[in-house]
């Protein structure tokens, strides 16, 4: 997407420790971890695998939320500097007192011997430092999962996790204050800019119509959203990438509401926020919202980017699919609505036109008769991908399958329903014979494949174990 | 005063604040040039066509080298010379090192690496182990080891039963990446600052790549984002090319590979398989062992040698074998080159016995705590080694007394036996495993080490030692022992970076041997320059030499006392030398390596771990429910250090034995090169129920402060996950027969062991994936 002459450049802008830096000097591909490490000279944040599965490269983004600031962990190995427009940088540096007083934070490590080789060291500092200011006290089991996408090789991470429970006690920071003036006074210094970031191969609209317009007069440009997955693209691929259109600056498509019976999760929520909605209303999905992806990943990343991505192993859309989601599509002013399962044509081929979008994904919100589970199969169960992945929303009504929603991922090319097993279900008892019937059902379901997470005959074999586990917990038999 | 402090890291608050510099993070002259690899892309096959024009032609592109350009010899191999540098005509397996790119940046350099294009005259190619058997293709001879009569008393035993094991390897996943830079110097010189366990060894090779002689060239490394035996030999790789682009294009160059080409192009942990034949009486007492074990060793030898002749020392583990066999192949195949991985063999021994034990267990109906435990060495008689040492420092009857009643293993073997007999849908499995590691390279000439002292004019020492630290607290213990030896506490000491042009011809930090070595060798300078301030002191306060005592940071003579700069001082105005160096060769140990027989450990290291977990007998998913560790580290130099080695150690021999699966294609290429794919434990893997404790010990060796090594024996605990795994999923079956479960012990794995022992389908060898 050429920019015409008229539209006026602009670099994106930050703040760090602060001052406002001008990232004139950035591509629109250029990681932040690229950043901080060239042209800022910060060593601090590590590079351990460039791909937001190790977590060496955390470091926390503050947006301004409200009268205050939100601060969240990110990995800056695959966020693209000119995303971080009108945000704040927290970086590993920006942690000790320039009299050398440690944070607390970091002080707790030290007490924790949390540290061997301090290479991964200054990421847990970071996904620690965004816990310390979300809370006032952690448990372990908050520890745990806040600290998913940080992988230590040599600790075995019990003085880390004890550190995370220790920290708060050991006093505010004079450096880092908590509170909502020192907040406010963070935020007054974030740089605001009534114009849209627009540099060569980069543009980020702030309004949904421009947006659409932008896309629908470029529609090659490539759509940006979260770019945990585009980012990949860039590091481990090395693509060049068309012209980018970034749409986490519209700030109408970062919204989460509830309308007409279902919730509408806007394209730039966060998989944090879009999951937090999800689990609010349908409490039993909270664990695979744990285990998607990580802390860091889901901050960035969008459910709506998930769903427009597409994977067959994406973990959103099997349960989405189930419960009877629908995606708001955008193209120019026109909106259509389809069953999110319509979206899927073949491997990432989706039946969006050029120059349409994702706008929404509508989630149907929980009825009292209906029972609704999705499980995750993986070789580790903390920020990995799944082997298979099910989904099941079913209406019972005296002993009987009324309905039947099954939805699979990691099991096809796209994700999935289970169209013979919810046949050979739909109008039966929902008994183990029904299950045993089904089961055998989903071998014309789906023919999956070996790869490097399973072998064929395995996925198979879970997709119905996953069934008969769903079988047990709704009707209270043991499996 | 210092020794036996619970102190942090020495660089603990470095780390935290992001201000310890790694060899990346160091800055460069404006002119320096960044270089990537260009790796085959089949495992074996001549390169027939090598087109690089369109490399050479990318934007930012300074250079492209190939073998052509090394001026000296093109190898970067330890033992043998058979690792290229840069692959010149052949490539022996997918990922190979075939050209290197130099650009102005790194990301110019990784771009341009793919644009080449190469045409293969492919080679027929062997993968596997069993393949390489029977094509008899191997990287160093056969070894074998007998002792006593063991096919007679195999045929005479009582009962005896054969079995076949299968392990997989495992990335070392260290944090950091391969890293190295070079820098050219004046008149022909070159510094290497590499992250590398082993500076010496890149000093040579790099002096032979580029025709140079060893005092030619500086190597330096201040710290390691982790090593575990993958920055042994690898790192010279990385560091050679960087040298041969320095020295060609007379610029700095830095070469960092990313984390893929990382894990494609760096060797690993060898695979094993073995089969075995064990005789045996009614208690489980062993009476004779027959075993065959091979190793992948990949494309060359590298460390293979010394790997498998460790594995061979360890298939004893904490056992008495009186009638032995053990043959071991080292196999060649076209896959990257296999190398150190804490333990070198020894975890893949000692998984063979530990296997060997749990079927006996199984067969018999007794619990296998038992059944080692009638096996454990003796005190007295049954204590020699298959290779002929004499187990003289035997804790293990302690140890598993103590653990077996501090976790209460009778109990809760009760427990999970209730539970099995009352759940269908989950099964719960308990194991004891012990380890008894061999401390000591087994090649004797490599256990010595160097060290230099100086004390400043101001009191203020520094020390710099042969060993490079990597995480595990090498340069914490150095400093706590040199302080213990002036009488001052750790913050009087400082020091410097491993640097070849300081403490020469040194040994790789491996072996666990770190503080063993570098700490005697800095604890005797310290000592020459404490006799000589001693005498000093001694004049000064008009005492006897022999009154003199370093203490609290004052030299005390009898009444009178100085501060021990004001000695330092005094010392220098009396022109009396404040520098030491420092030398320690390891006693008593002496190694026949083709007979395999000798005294090549100066003492063991002891531990156990009771793990127990939990099954999902549907699904395969598991956890792990409690581990109870008792671990043997002598007289600890530092409890807090040896406790994070002993919990770092156990979870990544965990990882090893289930999560952690390196999966290739039918091709020969690595499919899982990034975390990912290849999943090594998280912060949920660590069990929320750890009990981890020192033993109460000391030495009955001489070793520096009467402590014992802790790098790698605590990676073996790891062992009882494994074996807890295997003994839930017998529970699905009579709980007699033994489970086939290979590792890792995945969820596939553990169903497909499940399927196997209730018949319902074969068991399944290890997955192969189409290309």
């Amino acid at each position: 997407m050429a920019s015409p002459p008229e539209e006026k450049q602009r670099p994106a802008r930050f703040l760090l420790d602060g001052h406002v830096v001008e990232a004139a000097d950035a591509s629109p591909t250029t990681t932040l971890l690229q950043y901080l490490r060239g042209p800022l000279g910060r060593c601090g944040t590590k590079e351990g695998c460039a791909e937001g599965d190790c977590g060496a490269c955390t470091v926390v983004v503050g947006e301004p939320h409200g009268e205050g600031m939100r601060y969240r962990a990110v990995n800056s190995c695959i966020r693209f500097v000119p995303t971080l427009d009108g945000k704040e940088v927290v970086t590993v540096e920006s942690l000790r007192a320039p009299d050398g007083t440690l944070h607390p934070v970091q002080q707790a490590l030290v007490e924790a011997h949390a540290s061997q080789c301090g290479f991964c060291t200054p990421g847990f500092v970071m996904s620690l430092f965004a816990l310390w200011l979300e809370r006032e006290a952690v448990t372990r089991e908050a520890a745990v999962e806040a600290l998913s996408g940080n992988l230590c090789r040599c600790t075995g991470y019990r003085p880390i996790l004890d550190a995370a429970m220790r920290m708060h006690g050991l006093g505010p920071s004079t450096h880092w204050p908590k509170g909502t003036e020192h907040d406010a006074r963070r935020r007054a210094q974030v740089p605001v800019d009534p114009q849209p970031v627009r540099t060569p191969g980069y543009f980020a609209p702030r309004t949904i119509a421009a947006l659409a317009q932008a896309y629908l007069e470029a529609p090659d440009s490539l759509l940006l959203a979260g770019g945990t997955d585009v980012g990949l693209w860039v590091t481990k691929q090395l693509r060049d990438l068309p012209p980018i259109l970034y749409l986490g600056d519209v700030a109408e498509l970062d919204r989460i509401v509830e309308k007409d019976g279902a919730l509408e999760i806007g394209a730039a929520a966060s998989l944090t926020d879009g999951y937090g909605a999800i689990v609010a209303r349908y409490p039993m999905l909270a664990e695979l919202a744990e285990r998607f992806g990580s802390p860091p990943v889901r901050n960035s990343g969008t459910l709506c980017g998930n769903v427009a991505n597409g994977s067959p192993i994406g973990d959103s859309m099997p349960v989405l699919i189930a419960l009877g989601s629908e995606v708001v599509l955008r193209r120019g002013e026109q909106e259509r609505v389809l069953p999110m399962e319509a979206l899927y044509l073949g491997y990432r081929k989706s039946a969006m036109q050029p120059g349409e979008f994702v706008r929404a994904v509508r989630v149907p919100l929980p009825r009292a008769d209906r029972h609704v589970a999705t499980y995750k199969i993986s070789k580790r169960r903390d920020q990995d991908i799944s082997a298979v992945c099910a989904a099941f929303a079913f209406t019972l009504r005296g002993g009987n399958v009324e309905e039947a929603r099954i939805a699979y991922g990691g099991m096809a090319a796209t994700p999935k329903r289970a169209a013979a097993a919810e046949d050979a279900l739909r109008g039966k008892p929902w008994s183990a014979t029904s299950v045993r019937a089904a089961i055998e059902a989903l071998a014309r379901d789906f023919a999956p494949i070996d790869d490097m997470r399973a072998s064929a005959a395995y996925r198979q074999r879970m997709a119905g174990a996953l069934l008969e586990r769903f079988h047990a917990q709704t009707t209270g038999a043991s499996a | 005063m210092s020794v036996g402090e619970r102190l942090p890291h020495e660089s603990a608050h470095l780390h935290v604040s992001g201000a310890a510099p790694y060899a990346d993070d160091i800055p460069l002259p404006a002119n320096a040039l960044h270089g990537a690899f260009g790796l085959s892309s089949v495992a074996h096959g001549r390169i027939a066509a090598l087109d690089l024009a369109a490399v050479a032609a990318f934007p930012g592109v300074h250079a492209v080298l190939t073998a052509r350009d090394i001026p000296g010899e093109n190898n970067c191999a330890p033992v043998i010379k058979d690792d290229p540098i840069l692959a010149d005509g052949l490539v022996q397996y997918a990922g190979q090192t075939m050209f290197l790119v130099l650009a102005d940046s790194h990301d110019a350099a990784r771009r341009a690496a793919r644009k080449a294009t190469v045409r293969y005259e492919k080679l027929p190619a062997i993968f596997d182990i069993r393949e390489a058997l029977a094509a008899e293709s191997f990287v160093a001879p056969t070894r074998t080891l007998v002792r006593g009569e063991p096919i007679e008393r195999l045929a005479a035993a009582p009962q005896r039963l054969k079995g076949t094991m299968t392990l997989g390897g495992q990335d070392h996943f260290y944090l950091e990446g391969q890293v190295a830079f070079a820098v050219p110097q004046e008149d022909g010189g070159m510094l290497v600052v590499s992250s590398t366990q082993h500076p010496s060894e890149v000093q040579h090779l790099v002096a032979h790549a580029l025709g140079l002689e060893s005092h030619d060239v500086t190597v330096q490394c201040r710290r390691m984002g982790g090593g575990f035996g993958g920055k042994e030999t690898q790192a010279a790789l990385i560091a050679c090319a960087a040298a041969v682009a320095a020295w060609r294009t007379k610029r700095p160059v830095k070469l960092r590979l990313d984390r893929d080409d990382d894990m494609v192009a760096t060797g690993k942990r060898h695979e094993f398989i073995a089969d075995y034949d064990v005789g045996f009486d009614a208690e489980g007492r062993i009476l004779a062992l027959d075993v065959m074990m091979a190793s992948r060793c990949g494309y060359s030898m590298d460390l293979s040698a010394a790997v498998n002749d460790r594995a061979v020392c360890h298939v004893d583990n904490a056992y008495f074998l009186e009638h032995v066999r053990i043959v071991s192949h080292r196999c060649k195949t076209n896959t990257v080159s296999n190398t150190a991985f804490r333990g070198f063999g020894g975890p893949q021994g000692m998984m063979v016995i530990e296997s060997v034990i749990d079927e006996i267990a199984r067969s018999l109906g007794r619990d296998p705590i038992d059944v080692r435990r009638v096996n454990f060495y003796g005190v007295g008689p049954r204590d020699t080694t298959p290779y002929g040492m004499t187990v003289e420092d035997n804790v293990m009857p302690r140890i598993a007394s103590e653990l077996e009643a501090s976790s209460a293993y009778r109990e809760r073997r009760e427990a999970v036996a209730r539970h099995n007999r009352g759940n269908t849908a989950t099964k719960r499995g308990l194991a004891f495993t012990p380890v008894k590691f061999g401390i000591s390279f087994n090649a004797t000439l490599f256990n010595q080490a160097g060290a230099l002292v100086h004390v400043y004019t101001d009191g203020s020492v520094l020390v710099n030692h042969g060993g490079t630290e990597m995480g595990q607290g090498l340069y914490t213990k150095v400093l706590q022992v040199v302080a213990e030896t002036f009488g001052l506490s750790r913050e009087n000491v400082r020091a410097s970076t491993t640097d070849t042009s300081k403490v020469p011809n040194t040994s790789a930090t491996a072996a666990s041997a770190g503080s063993d070595l570098n700490g005697k060798a800095a604890e005797a300078a310290a000592l020459a320059v404490r006799a000589r301030m001693a005498e000093v002191a001694a004049q000064e306060m008009s005492v006897e030499v022999t009154a003199i005592r370093f203490a609290g940071g004052k030299v005390h003579g009898g009444p009178r006392e100085m501060t021990f700069a004001a000695v330092a001082r005094k010392a220098y105005e009396r022109r009396v030398s404040l520098s030491s160096s420092g030398f320690y060769r390891t006693p008593k140990i002496h190694w026949d390596r083709d007979k395999l027989t000798g005294r090549p450990f100066f003492y063991f290291a002891y531990g156990a771990a009771v793990a127990e977990v939990e099954i999902d007998v549907g699904t395969g998913e598991n956890r792990l429910l409690r581990v109870d560790i008792l671990h043997d580290v002598g007289r600890s130099l530092n409890p807090a250090i040896d406790l994070g080695q002993i919990e770092g150690g156990f979870l990544q021999g965990m990882g090893w034995l289930t999560t952690e699966e390196l999966c290739w294609n039918a091709e020969g290429h690595l499919i899982t090169h990034a975390p990912s794919t290849y999943k090594i434990p998280t912060a949920r893997e660590w069990p929320a129920d750890a009990r981890v404790s020192l033993l109460d010990n000391s030495n009955v060796e001489d070793t520096i402060h009467r402590s014992k090594a802790v790098g790698e024996p605590p990676l073996m605990l790891g062992m009882s996950v494994f074996f807890a795994l295997r003994d839930a999923v017998a529970a699905c079956g009579s709980g007699r027969e033994s489970p086939r479960l290979r590792a890792p012990a995945t969820p596939e794995a553990l169903l497909d062991a499940i399927d196997s022992l209730r018949g319902t389908t074969n068991a399944i060898p290890a997955r192969k994936v189409p290309a």
